[in-house]
């Protein structure tokens, strides 16, 4: 005999989840029941939502299926911003729900909330399990359907006495079974061909990659097409990573902080090869004058990003790293585009040449000083905001998955729990969440989680005691008429020696190094408190609307 | 803008209905008529959706159903030799001899039944592709329409060839 709770949890474990984040509550208690003596590890989190997070930053750092789970109702809708968060940034996860017993459904029973219509429009899909000798298959269609094609959270959805049930016998479960679900991997030949050919004739081509080259891990195959062809590349937020920064062809991040060197790049180039990536409004700008000379050739496994913003020419389906091969096979070496890459590199001078340095504590000194400790090790996740942008702007990016952040959907509290995630997918690591006052503050409550497993997380504030981007709109746009968004200094150090964790409060920009150092140093986590220029901008900007060649400001040193 | 007709093969599961429904008015697409009901296929729904848009639009609409995990294949028949129809009732005012004589002579030239007879009104039935519902309607205006429903359209391929099989 097995219950539905035993089976959910040998359903994890057939799909090789070890970790997973979670909280209890009333009608998950046989779940939790089950865990008390699994192989599982389960990590208690302070907040639904951070369950959410932190499983997604597992699955981004390692590539596998992130697993989160919390109970009915309150425990369920907590989830929602983290699944939401997952869902815009194709995260895979599989986010696990108690429910209230099948008898009571829909009749607004205590803590029952219909999370399958809730999650609908959040999830690439979603289970209300109401017979036990289902599980096991969901589970292996739920772990599938996360994993592959483009992909994304799905959520289980079992009401109590689902998990109650007594089986007589276990339920065979077999490959995953979905007639409506055929995601295409390899890109059709002909296609592949027309790519080819205008990959050749092409004089002023630009590589544009984002997260479905992450995803795919096609960075080699990015690398090596662009080697080859003497082709520039850029990368969205998404795809920080792809291509080492140092790399000569790599200009940097497009969009509306990218560089110079790439937003001028895309808006001259003669061929667009976009791989991996959806032509998101805060890359494009204004979409009329989007490379508005260039052919393009759009590589993605989702066919509904192909042309949904902007018609293409060449549209491939299928996977990045396989399409690319196949291109990769059939060229030919071409030289002869100097004067092309001269221009493009003018613009990549011209635009590292930054501010002049002063002694202020600014954000950029921060983070480059952070990245030259680092090196070629540490992930990097963050807030959203400005600590965001600067993060992304001025941090070397050398490898795929060490960059973590929450981009469509943009969720302040994001960094810290989904730091923690990164942690138990790739312990060996130094995780670092760099964060802004007010984002921190979303998801402060984690320092609990971080004390009770000895996380070694080092939480890097950029305070400006700000909602600093919101700031720097109202400062560029609203007259700097700040409404709301000044925060009160707080004692971060304070708070995280409450918890148990150490940190220190830095105010020179002489202490950074030494602070950065005794952070990294330390065995645990650690919380740095770096008091920054209250008013320092992400420059350059592209305003709201404008076309992404008409940039303000410059990037600031 | 322009009427598309989709026919879209759905798992026959819990949900389904308002996963497609959901998407319709989340993308914001034009949803002018849907119907669904079981099929020749065990498990399986068909649909048929009437939706109004360009062909840019009607495309997203398509790949945008496709991602749906319950949805098994969608086929645009638009352009497609189809026969279709839809079923009508309409309630009409006939309180006089007269407009009761001539209600029931339009119903007759329009091959309709008359379905039941009231002291004040007459309820007819009605079937035919869109054209000829919209024609009726405008038809018995002048008399008075107290009621009318219809089902939105269902449609066949023509022929042998069908709609079913693998996305
Ligand atoms: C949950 C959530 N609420 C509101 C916003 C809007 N928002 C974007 S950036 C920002 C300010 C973030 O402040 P802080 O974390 O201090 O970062 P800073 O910009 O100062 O570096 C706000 C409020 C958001 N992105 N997410
Ligand atoms: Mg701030």
């Amino acid at each position: 005999m097995k219950t539905g709770a035993r089976l959910l949890i040998e359903g994890l474990q057939r799909e090789g989840a070890e970790t997973i984040f979670g909280y209890p509550g009333g009608s998950v208690l046989p779940i939790y029941d089950e865990l008390y003596d699994t192989p599982i590890r389960h990590i208690l989190v302070r907040h639904e939502q951070a369950a959410a997070h932190a499983a997604d930053g597992y699955a981004r750092a390692s590539g596998r299926v992130g697993v989160c789970l919390a109970t009915s109702g309150p425990g369920a809708c907590n989830l929602v911003t983290g699944i939401a968060t997952a869902y815009m940034d194709s995260v895979p996860m599989v986010a696990i729900t108690g429910q209230v017993p099948t008898s009571m459904l829909g009749n607004d029973a205590f803590q029952e909330s219909d999370i399958t219509g809730i999650t609908m429009p959040i999830t690439k899909h979603n289970y209300l399990v109401k017979h036990a000798g289902d599980l096991p298959q969901v589970v292996r269609d739920a772990f599938y359907i996360a994993g592959t094609g483009r992909q994304g959270p799905v959520l289980i959805d079992i009401p109590k006495d689902v998990m109650t049930a007594q089986l007589e016998e276990t339920p065979l479960v077999g490959t995953a079974r979905l007639r409506g679900y055929q995601p295409t991997y390899e890109g059709h030949a002909l296609q592949i061909e027309k790519a080819v050919g205008l990959i050749t004739e092409a004089d002023r081509p630009i590589l544009y990659v984002g997260g479905g080259v992450i995803a795919s891990g096609a960075s080699g195959e990015v690398r090596r097409l662009a080697e080859l062809m003497l082709i520039p590349i850029t990368t969205t937020l998404m795809g920080l990573g792809a291509v080492p920064c140092d790399h000569p062809l790599n200009l940097g991040m497009i969009g509306m902080h990218g560089t110079e060197a790439a937003n001028y790049a895309v808006t001259e180039c003669d061929l667009l090869i976009a791989v991996g990536v959806r032509f998101d409004d805060r890359v494009t700008g204004k979409i009329d004058a989007f490379a508005p000379n260039a052919r393009i050739i759009h590589i993605d496994i989702d066919p509904a990003e192909i042309g949904k913003n902007r018609p293409v020419d060449v549209p491939i389906v299928g996977d990045a790293t396989s399409v690319l091969q196949g291109v990769i096979r059939r060229l030919v070496r071409k030289d002869g585009r100097d004067g092309w890459l001269d221009r493009v590199r003018r613009w990549k001078e011209s635009g590292i040449a930054g501010g002049e340095a002063s002694d202020a504590l600014s954000p950029a000194y921060i983070i480059r000083e952070m990245s030259d400790l680092l090196g070629e090790t540490g992930i990097i996740v963050t807030e959203v905001g400005q600590n965001q942008m600067w993060a992304a702007q001025h941090y070397c990016f050398r490898r795929p998955r060490t960059w973590i952040s929450s981009g469509g959907l943009g969720t302040m509290g994001y960094g810290f729990p989904a730091a923690i995630g990164a942690h138990f997918a790739r312990p060996e690591e130094t995780v670092v969440d760099v964060a802004g006052d007010g984002s921190f503050q979303m998801n402060i409550q984690e320092l609990g989680t971080v004390v009770q497993y000895d996380v070694p997380v080092k939480v890097v504030i950029l305070n400006n005691m700000y909602l600093g981007m919101v700031r720097q709109w109202q400062e560029l746009f609203y007259d700097r008429r700040y409404s709301y968004t000044e925060l009160p200094p707080v004692d971060f150090v304070g708070i995280a020696r409450a918890y148990g964790v150490d940190g220190m409060q830095v105010e020179e920009k002489a202490d950074v190094r030494t602070a950065l150092k005794t952070a990294f140093e330390t065995e645990g986590p650690f919380v740095l408190d770096f008091r920054i220029e209250r008013e320092a901008n992400v420059f350059p900007m592209v305003p709201a609307g404008a076309a992404i060649n008409e940039m303000i400001g410059r990037r600031q040193g | 803008m322009k009427a598309h007709t989709l026919q879209v093969l759905v798992e026959n599961r819990a949900g389904v209905l308002s996963r497609v429904a959901g998407l319709f008015s989340r993308r914001g697409f034009n949803i002018e008529s849907l119907t669904v009901g079981t099929c020749e296929e065990p498990g399986m729904s068909r649909m048929t959706i009437v939706v109004l848009g360009d062909d840019a639009e009607v495309e997203q609409v398509k790949k945008q159903l496709n991602k749906l995990i319950d949805v098994i294949k969608v086929s645009d028949i638009t352009e497609r030799s189809t026969v279709d129809r839809e079923l009508a009732l309409i309630k009409v005012s006939a309180d006089t001899g007269d407009s009761r004589a001539e209600v029931m002579q339009i119903a007759n030239i329009f091959r309709a039944q008359i379905i039941d007879v009231g002291t004040r009104s007459v309820i007819l039935e009605v079937t035919g592709d869109t054209e000829k519902i919209d024609a009726l309607e405008i038809l018995l205006r002048q008399y008075g329409i107290k009621e009318f429903v219809r089902t939105g359209k269902i449609a066949l391929l023509r022929g042998s060839k069908g709609t079913k099989g693998q996305k």
